[in-house]
């Protein structure tokens, strides 16, 4: 199948990201086409929320290109990243609302920031938001009175205040029961194709995101590891995606932080 | 050999990281001023601040400098009336309010009160990812939730600062001629005749207008700065507090050294 560069919303060519000289991305090609939503998955720590942040601009690529929607950010000035990320939204793995705005106020301060519509149009908006995700009677009550689940729909609701093209979820489940996780995983798939926009997932919550997803990275060490669409993933016999689906222990992810035996370790032969 | 290395070596390691410090809070002020319109054109947003860093330390200033006024009424009539010179406790008393007391000790309270205040809403703001939430929808977290913090310190901290002479030369005057007897004609007459406006009350302002852009500026300047962990919130509170104290008070020294120099 051949696509067209342009079908792709987010393209990542080749990127490479270090803090100092601890090297987290090791040379990562991802994309995103229009339309979509992916799940990037991973163990804890793998470099998941790395590449959001290197896609959402807040961080720059060492090496290798990252491409959204036909611009590349390593030339963009803070002016024209603010202009595109306008039309992003970005879920927070909490939801990082505002604690000290109620509930309507979070969901309206994009449409407040950076439009000049008058009052009544702001609190429609905001209300058609609100009811998207099921919260518009909670539209008074503070961030403090939310559950979590109830707070990462908020913060859903804000991040789609301004319609956006592209939405990054960090770990939308993460601390979720059952009937919430449901609730965000639908959400996620009905606001993406009802906006029209496309949609990043990091997650390592595999079954949700399974039933949901049009495209699956898997991220390990820094590097992709395997990809799919989710019947290729529930039928592959990828040793790392048989780990992970399955959740053992052990496997190409081994369950030991790299160390020196342990015999060796107990007889105190290494670092004396 | 090698323990005077190791120990040059952190020496080295801190003085760098301190200069490092330094300028990047230098680099802060800057883009805090380049910012700051947005919190003169919504001025809700900075009125709000005066009202939590002002308004809100109003007790704390006003019983602080009503005991401190005391005090001085009290120290001050124990020494002026060994030399038959009580008349002048008005003089005594609000020269040391306008001139040192105030603008110090209200300075100090600020810090403790507002300015902790303002590293913890920042520092937790950072904690719980809403400065980077902001961010990422295209706001400037330094012009929405800095400047306008930074410059409601600074309007606050002078009118506390007056607010604080005002009730101490009040508790002075509480003291010195309703309690012990001093002539109330006298107590008034000689402050309004030896206070000059310009270089007494006025080089008063003067410092708390500056404690007020010190010790803002160090308490927006942790708090974005601090390490997102709850330690990390803490030992910058900690760090607004006692650099603003030395801040005040090594300042203090500077400004005073500059505007009184024995003229009277």
């Amino acid at each position: 199948m051949t696509v067209a560069r342009q079908d792709f919303l987010v393209d990542l060519r080749a990127v490479r990201f270090a803090y100092g000289e601890r090297e987290i991305l090791r040379g990562i090609d991802l994309s995103v086409r229009r339309g979509q939503v992916v799940a990037i998955m991973g163990g804890s720590g793998c470099g998941k929320t790395t590449l959001l942040r290197l896609i959402g601009g807040q961080l720059r690529a060492s090496a290798g290109q990252v491409v959204v929607d036909g611009a590349d950010l390593a030339g963009l000035s803070r002016a024209a990243l603010y202009g595109l990320r306008r039309r992003m939204g970005m879920l927070f793995q909490f939801g990082a609302l505002f604690t000290d705005m109620s509930v309507f106020d979070n969901v309206a301060f994009p449409l407040r920031e950076h439009t000049d519509l008058p009052p009544e149009l702001v609190r429609a908006l905001v209300l058609m938001k609100l009811n998207a995700v099921g919260l518009r009677g909670a539209e008074a009550l503070s961030p403090a009175e939310l559950s979590g689940g109830m707070a990462r729909r908020v913060a859903l609701a804000r991040a789609i205040a301004l319609d956006p093209m592209l939405i990054m979820y960090d770990e939308p489940f993460a601390g979720l029961d059952p009937i919430s996780l449901g609730v965000i995983g639908q959400l996620i798939r009905r606001l993406n194709d009802a906006l029209g926009a496309s949609s990043i997932m990091v997650t390592h919550d595999i079954h949700e995101s399974l039933e949901i997803v049009d495209y699956v990275y898997f991220v390990s060490d820094g590097r992709i590891v395997a990809r799919g669409t989710p019947d290729e993933i529930r039928a592959s016999d990828d040793p790392f995606v048989h780990q992970f689906v399955h959740a053992e222990a052990d496997g190409p992810v081994p369950f030991h932080y790299p160390a020196p035996s342990l015999a060796a370790s107990l007889l105190g032969e290494v670092g004396a | 050999m090698s323990g005077v290395i190791g120990f040059l070596r952190r020496v080295g390691s801190r003085t760098v990281d301190m200069v490092w410090r330094l300028g990047f809070a230098t680099r802060f002020f800057g883009l805090v001023l380049l910012y700051s319109g947005q919190s003169f054109r919504r001025l809700h947003l900075t009125i709000r601040e005066i009202y939590f860093a002002g308004v809100l330390s109003l007790l704390i200033i006003l019983v602080s400098g009503l005991f401190v006024g005391m005090v001085l009424g009290l120290q001050g009539y124990e020494t002026l009336q060994r030399f038959g010179s009580s008349d002048a406790l008005g003089v005594l008393v609000a020269l040391s309010l306008t001139r040192e007391l105030g603008p110090v000790v209200a300075g100090l309270l600020f810090a403790s009160r507002a300015g902790s205040a303002i590293t913890a809403e920042i520092g937790l703001m950072k904690v719980t990812e809403q400065l980077k939430a902001m961010d990422m929808m295209a706001v400037s977290p330094i012009a929405r939730v800095v400047a306008p913090r930074f410059w409601g310190g600074v309007v606050s901290m002078p009118l506390l600062a007056a607010l604080f002479t005002a009730m101490g030369i009040l508790g002075g005057w509480l003291i010195g001629v309703v309690f012990i007897g001093v002539d109330d004609g006298a107590f008034w007459s000689q402050m309004q005749a030896a206070v000059d406006f310009r270089y007494d009350v006025m080089n008063g302002v003067i410092k708390s207008i500056v404690f007020g852009v010190a010790v803002s500026l160090i308490a927006v300047f942790e708090g974005y700065d601090c390490t997102p962990t709850a330690e990390g919130v803490s030992r910058a509170i900690t760090r607004t507090v006692v650099s603003s104290a030395l801040a005040i008070l090594a300042l203090d020294f500077v400004l005073t050294s500059f505007m009184f120099r024995g003229q009277s």
